[in-house]
């Protein structure tokens, strides 16, 4: 059904594990000029450039910077998470994969959804009550500040970097396909918008970026799913019949017997061959659950309400919205096996469909709204890039700025000014360097990145945070030991795995035969952390031990925590 | 705050109880999403077949379901923290608070 190569670049580039491991076989194809399109994004780009106007009058000190000065409400910043975490890859690769195999995009969405009541239960309040503007601010919180900070600042680094370069890289390939534009127009218009985003207006205007490409991408997602289950009476086993019905009809026609094709129609109702052995399984899951929770710049959305309290409501509008996301994501695929699969128009003579497998949701937009709609849903997707690009910006910088220029290099005693000025250069430096690289990278499979992102904040980022947080024995060393352990590890054992030795490096077999590391490294962290820090004698692991009381009385009650910024 | 304030609050019966109601409360919840999810997971592994079994006359699998109820369930899990949170936690912190956050 799927045509090998085109837009399966960019459910490669843009999703993590086993979907993106499919190879990037070859490249999307120039398409011819949509104006519609591009009409429609420059709105949206003169629409966020004036939220950005108004946001850049309101930032002056660090706190506006980073955290829009704690002001943003448990509403606005559930849906701003919202934003942040629906990518492109959500809404065109899982709709994509649901098109092709039915169930096993389900699998996925699940996956990224149930890290968010892990977030809930153990992070958000006390992230919120411990930190000021990033996740190192916390788990350095009762610890020596150098080793912690320049820990936390390089996994940082490492999950901001390969997240951007997939994106820059599926933002280059989407362009191409949706706007006809051609593909380093793509990254740098990306790249432009963004820093002007972050650099005059801070998390204020990456917020209200992210806060209207949630509202657009949830409100045309939900027009698409309406008009599909309308057609089915709202009766989703109707849905799902005809789609069985309609895959079953597919393989007679390619000649399968009748048997064999009606097995076909109703394996799109199971799970496939998504998952191959059962460690991958697990691994990929976790991975997805706990990476979640370790992601910089969505743990750095919780500095940006009040007080623990919206930090909560936050997570449960997030949640809420993320798993309707998914709901309406599930629909449109298999509208998109009722209303695409069946319709010529949409495909090419071998029967693929036109553009690439990726553009399943596309071709959707087109048959249920038109011209007119096709360009509103391309110029949407190509501002959840944005939205996704702007936030990691925001998160690279303050790691650079705040964790190693004015806390470990000037000892937490830097002048505010300088330190903001240091981190507006850091966003000019990442978004050079996230440009270039895009541009490097625009032949080579990407697909491994953003599953080595998830694979780093579950191994790194998450057991540094949850053990500071709930074990008073931990110890600077044991957190800087195991952390780096879990991040070294994820690395290496993803660059031995399957889509980078035998994709990328086209050596034969694989070492690591997993497709996620996460099953090893997030374990072998948490062991190295309890296991260094039980053995610690050093007079720092004293200070460190004695100085949980504290840190938990104001983890649980916020006595003493960062106010927000009055305006 | 320094330590000797921390042991103050520290000591102070409501921050205790506060501590010792909310961490059985997180680690509950964390310890069903976790079954569920892993489960799941499991199932997929090792019982496809399972998922893929149609439920009744229909087309609609057991899977289906299943995974929406995943998806329902980490929904209402939080939601029910964030009201029993609201409900249990927010009045001691207040109180706590009140006492020493002068």
């Amino acid at each position: 059904m799927r045509r090998p190569g085109l837009a399966a670049a960019i459910v490669a580039t843009l999703l993590p594990g086993p979907v993106g491991a499919d190879a990037l076989a070859g490249q999307s194809v120039q398409q011819p000029t949509n104006w519609t399109a591009i009409l429609m994004f420059a709105a949206f780009a003169l629409l966020t450039l004036g939220i950005t106007r108004r946001a850049a009058q309101r930032t002056r000190t660090v706190g506006d910077f980073y955290t829009a000065g704690g002001g943003i409400t448990g509403f606005q910043n559930g849906l701003a998470i919202a934003g942040d975490f629906m990518s492109a890859a959500s809404f065109l690769g899982i709709s994509a994969q649901i098109f092709a195999d039915g169930y096993d995009g389900l699998i996925y969405s699940i996956g990224f959804l149930v890290g968010w009541p892990i977030i809930l239960f153990l992070m958000a309040e006390r992230l919120r009550n411990l930190g000021r503007y990033t996740f190192a601010d916390v788990a350095s919180f009762r610890f020596a500040q150098a080793p912690v900070r320049s820990f936390a600042a390089v996994s940082t680094l490492t999950v901001v970097l390969f997240y951007l370069i997939a994106q820059m890289v599926g933002a280059g390939q989407l362009i191409k396909l949706l706007f006809g534009l051609r593909y380093e127009y793509a990254v740098v218009i990306v790249g432009v918008l963004m820093t002007l985003y972050v650099l005059f207006g801070g998390m204020t205007a990456t917020t209200w970026v992210q806060i209207v490409k949630a509202v657009l991408l949830l409100g045309s997602a939900t027009f698409m799913a309406l008009v599909v289950l309308w057609q089915f009476g709202f009766s989703f086993e109707a849905l799902f019949a005809r789609a069985v019905a309609v895959k079953s009809g597919l393989a007679a026609a390619a000649g399968a017997d009748p048997a064999e094709a009606a097995a076909r129609g109703r394996s799109i109702m199971g799970p496939g061959n998504f998952i191959k052995d059962p460690v991958s399984a697990v691994s990929f899951g976790l991975a997805l659950m706990f990476g979640t929770a370790g992601l910089p710049h969505i743990l750095m959305r919780f500095f940006t309400v009040p007080d623990a309290r919206a930090a909560r409501k936050s997570v449960l509008w997030a949640t809420g919205w993320i798993g309707y996301f998914y709901l309406l994501t599930f629909i449109i695929g298999f509208g998109a096996i009722v209303l695409v699969a069946t319709a010529p128009r949409y495909l090419d003579p071998a029967g693929g469909l036109l553009g690439g497998g990726n553009m399943a949701a596309i071709h959707l937009a087109h048959a249920v709204g038109g011209d007119l709609f096709l360009g509103f849903i391309s110029a949407v997707a190509f501002a959840t890039i944005l939205a996704v690009v702007a936030g990691l910006t925001l998160s690279g910088a303050s790691a650079i700025s705040h964790d190693l220029y004015a806390t470990v290099l000037r000892r937490g005693a830097a002048d505010p000014a300088a330190e903001l000025r240091v981190s507006r250069r850091t966003v000019l430096v990442l978004a050079v360097v996230a440009i270039l690289l895009g541009i490097i990278f625009e032949k080579q499979n990407v697909a491994f990145m953003v599953s080595l992102a998830f694979a780093v904040a579950a191994s790194g980022n998450f057991p540094v945070l949850l053990l500071s947080l709930f074990w008073k024995g931990c110890t600077t060393r044991g957190v800087v030991a195991g952390g780096t352990l879990g991040l070294v590890l994820a690395v290496v054992l993803t660059v031995l795995s399957p889509a980078v030795w035998e994709k990328i490096l086209d050596y034969p077999a694989a070492i690591f035969p997993y497709s996620s590391p996460a099953i090893f490294s997030m374990p072998a962290a948490f062991l190295t952390i309890w296991l260094v820090s039980l053995l610690d004698r050093s007079g720092r692991a004293a200070v460190d031990r004695g100085g949980y009381p504290a840190q938990q009385v104001r983890a649980e009650t916020g006595i003493g925590a960062a106010r927000a910024s009055s305006h | 705050m320094d330590d000797a304030e921390a042991a103050r609050v520290a000591a102070d019966p409501r921050y205790r109880e506060l501590v010792r109601r909310r961490e059985l409360f997180t680690w509950t919840l964390t310890a069903v999403m976790l079954i569920a999810y892993l489960s799941f997971i499991l199932l997929i592994a090792f019982d496809k077949a399972l998922l893929a079994r149609p439920i009744g006359a229909g087309v609609t699998s057991v899977g289906i379901v299943a995974g929406f109820a995943v998806i329902v369930l980490a929904i209402v899990l939080t939601a029910i923290y964030v009201r029993g949170a609201a409900r249990d936690f927010d009045p001691l912190v207040e109180a706590v608070r009140a006492e020493h956050d002068a």
